[in-house]
């Protein structure tokens, strides 16, 4: 055990660095630059002027260089400040990452405890209506965007509800209860498409399950139907669902991009989406960073959950 | 395995009586995959014929600003006074070229490099997956915001965003199906007899991508679909005034208390044409392989 979960770490490395390449290489590889896009309007910013401030803000270095810079920066803690709004990154940081982190955290609650009751559900009334209402359910959740899931949400909060969502962000430890009430349409927007997934394989998963010879042996010893579907069969068809909800963190954190920039929350996707506008590099680089670091980090947990699922992965 | 699996079917199809009409009489029982093509269907020809059976210029601002759905404008008028209905069968062209467009950057870039790997392994293969993985490490949408993002906001820009994005899962599936064609029988035998490199890929290797790849292909039409909307949802894809269900999305949000249904007809269509290719995706991998299932 203790073998595999460092030969798991130990690839998380190399991961991370070719990431953290990819992004760099992307963000300074393709046209376009902030100072272009600072100087916009200022006809009169001669190419020496553009120049002095590149050699200000460090761009002039040679890209390794920068590249090395970034690197040490983000290892130290030392994240550097916005090329356009002077923030520093880290404060940026400590504002958006809660914001995302809750998001997600009530996304993936969100999906688990109504997608894996109705997964098994389905499958355990396999061909009736129940089952037929949930199949149906979970297609159109795969299919319904949701960005437009939230607009819609919107739409009928402000029409219905008179409900427009607060302007600014409220933190749970100042208030709980409003915090809820503003995250909760945005978290289940982002929740629904992750909900259908897991009901889906869940669904799937039981089914075989439920086929299998060990489940008729239960059965026949005589255990009670409810011990049957929770203890024998379920616990067995939880792999799949998990690597599921790893898998899709991504999506995930791609939904909370699109959301965050709907309803206004100032998380790590609105912030990417923000710099990326600005061509605030520093910006651009670290959140989308961390945003991959962290998807990165999911699909490791998920990796060492499958060793206590499952014990007989880890040794092999 | 997959592969395996199509390649004994195919062999059972030949020595079977009736191999004609199993196919189409299994694509019959299919109702989802039938429904999912039907939908398709419909989209393709309301983006195709749409200009020529609603003759109104999607670009016209000649009508009243935000008018609601009347006999004139089933879709009611947008904030410029441009037809909604009009808009929204551009919309569908729009998604579908970019969808398809899209897709086929993917199936290229990912095919050319599975092939690659699952072909030449060893150092190439090695090479290839590294670059597989590191892209599978940052979320989709993510790197298709940088991308187009920072290539500059346009359609042409969130089309080769998209085909980026999703070429590593194409390189991905290819290489794997590759390594186990080149491991069966008659590609060994192929190959000792001194078959050329190129024979033994365009005879042996492609005919057997073909089933997995059509496969990943309608998933990924439907996701691309997805991507592109979400893209010009931020204003990193398609510009006005050039419409897109993605944008025209954008745009209704400003007058959702005067036009909710504004916010009503994009949506009801991107999520139809998702639909639709999900299900056409589930029925093709009912007909064609179904130990794809899990796929």
């Amino acid at each position: 055990m203790t073998r595999y979960v460092a030969g798991r770490l130990l690839l998380v490395i190399p991961t991370l660095l070719g990431m953290s390449l990819l992004i760099f290489a992307l963000v300074r590889l393709l046209p376009g630059d902030v100072v272009d896009a600072m100087l916009t309007g200022d006809v009169g910013a001669s190419a020496g002027a553009k120049a002095a401030v590149r050699r200000a803000l460090g761009l002039a270095d040679p890209l390794p260089v920068q590249y090395v810079k970034l690197i040490e920066g983000v290892l130290s803690g030392r994240l550097g400040a916005s090329l356009t709004s002077g923030e520093p990154i880290s404060g940026i940081m400590a504002r958006a990452i809660p914001i995302t982190g809750e998001l997600a955290v009530l996304a993936v609650v969100l999906a688990t405890a109504v997608g894996i009751p109705l997964g098994v559900l389905s499958a355990v009334r396999r061909n009736t209506w129940a089952d037929l209402i949930a199949r149906i359910a979970g297609l159109a959740g795969l299919s319904v965007p949701n960005f437009w899931f939230a607009t819609l949400a919107l739409l009928v909060g402000s029409l219905v509800f008179h409900w427009i969502p607060p302007v600014t962000w409220i933190p749970p430890w100042q208030d709980l209860w409003g915090n809820l009430r503003q995250m909760a349409i945005p978290a289940v927007a982002i929740s629904v498409y992750l909900m259908a997934n897991v009901m889906r394989m869940t669904r799937g998963t039981m089914l075989e399950v439920l086929g299998l010879d060990y489940i008729r042996t239960a059965r026949a010893k005589g255990a009670s139907a409810r011990s049957v579907v929770f203890r024998h069969a379920l616990r067995n068809s939880l792999i799949p669902v998990i690597t599921v909800i790893g898998f899709q963190v991504g999506n995930l954190m791609g939904g909370a991009t699109v959301v965050e920039v709907i309803f206004g929350l100032p998380g790590m996707g609105y912030t990417l989406v923000q710099g990326i506008f600005g061509r605030d590099y520093p910006v651009i680089e670290i959140s989308a960073m961390f945003l991959a670091a962290v998807f990165v980090f999911i699909n490791l947990l998920v990796d060492l959950l499958y060793g206590v699922v499952d014990p007989r992965i880890a040794p092999a | 395995m997959s592969v395996t699996s199509t390649a004994l079917r195919a062999d059972a199809a030949v020595v079977g009586p009736r191999r004609r009409s199993r196919p189409l009489r299994r694509a019959l029982s299919n109702p989802i995959g039938l429904a999912g093509a039907a939908i398709i269907f419909a989209t393709v020809v309301a983006a195709a014929l749409g200009p020529v059976a609603w003759r109104v210029d999607y670009a016209s601002e000649a009508a009243r600003r935000l008018l609601p759905p009347s006999a004139a404008h089933p879709m009611g008028t947008d904030e410029l006074g441009r037809d909604e209905l009009a808009r929204v069968l551009h919309g569908a062209w729009v998604s579908l070229e970019v969808g398809i467009i899209a897709v086929v950057i993917a199936f290229v870039l990912g095919g050319a490099a599975g092939i690659l790997a699952g072909f030449y392994r060893g150092r190439t293969d090695a090479v290839v997956m590294r670059t597989i993985d590191v892209m599978f490490a940052v979320p989709g949408l993510v790197l298709a915001i940088l991308i187009s993002g920072l290539l500059g906001p346009s359609r042409v820009n969130a089309m080769i965003a998209i085909g980026i994005v999703y070429a590593p899962a194409f390189g991905r599936v290819v290489r794997g199906s590759a390594l186990s064609v080149m491991s069966l029988p008659h590609v060994e035998a192929a190959r000792s007899l001194g078959a050329s490199d190129a024979r033994i890929i365009a005879r042996h290797l492609v005919p057997n991508l073909i089933a997995p790849v059509l496969i990943l292909t309608t998933a990924y039409l439907s996701t691309a679909i997805l991507t592109e909307a979400a893209l010009s949802f931020l204003g990193l894809g398609t510009q006005p005034p050039e419409p897109s269900w993605g944008s025209m999305l954008n745009a209704s949000r400003s007058y959702m208390e005067l036009a909710p249904w504004l916010a009503v007809y994009p949506g009801v269509a991107i999520m139809l044409v998702v639909l639709g290719f999900n299900f056409l995706g589930d029925g093709l991998r009912d007909l064609l392989d179904p130990q794809l299932r899990e796929v």
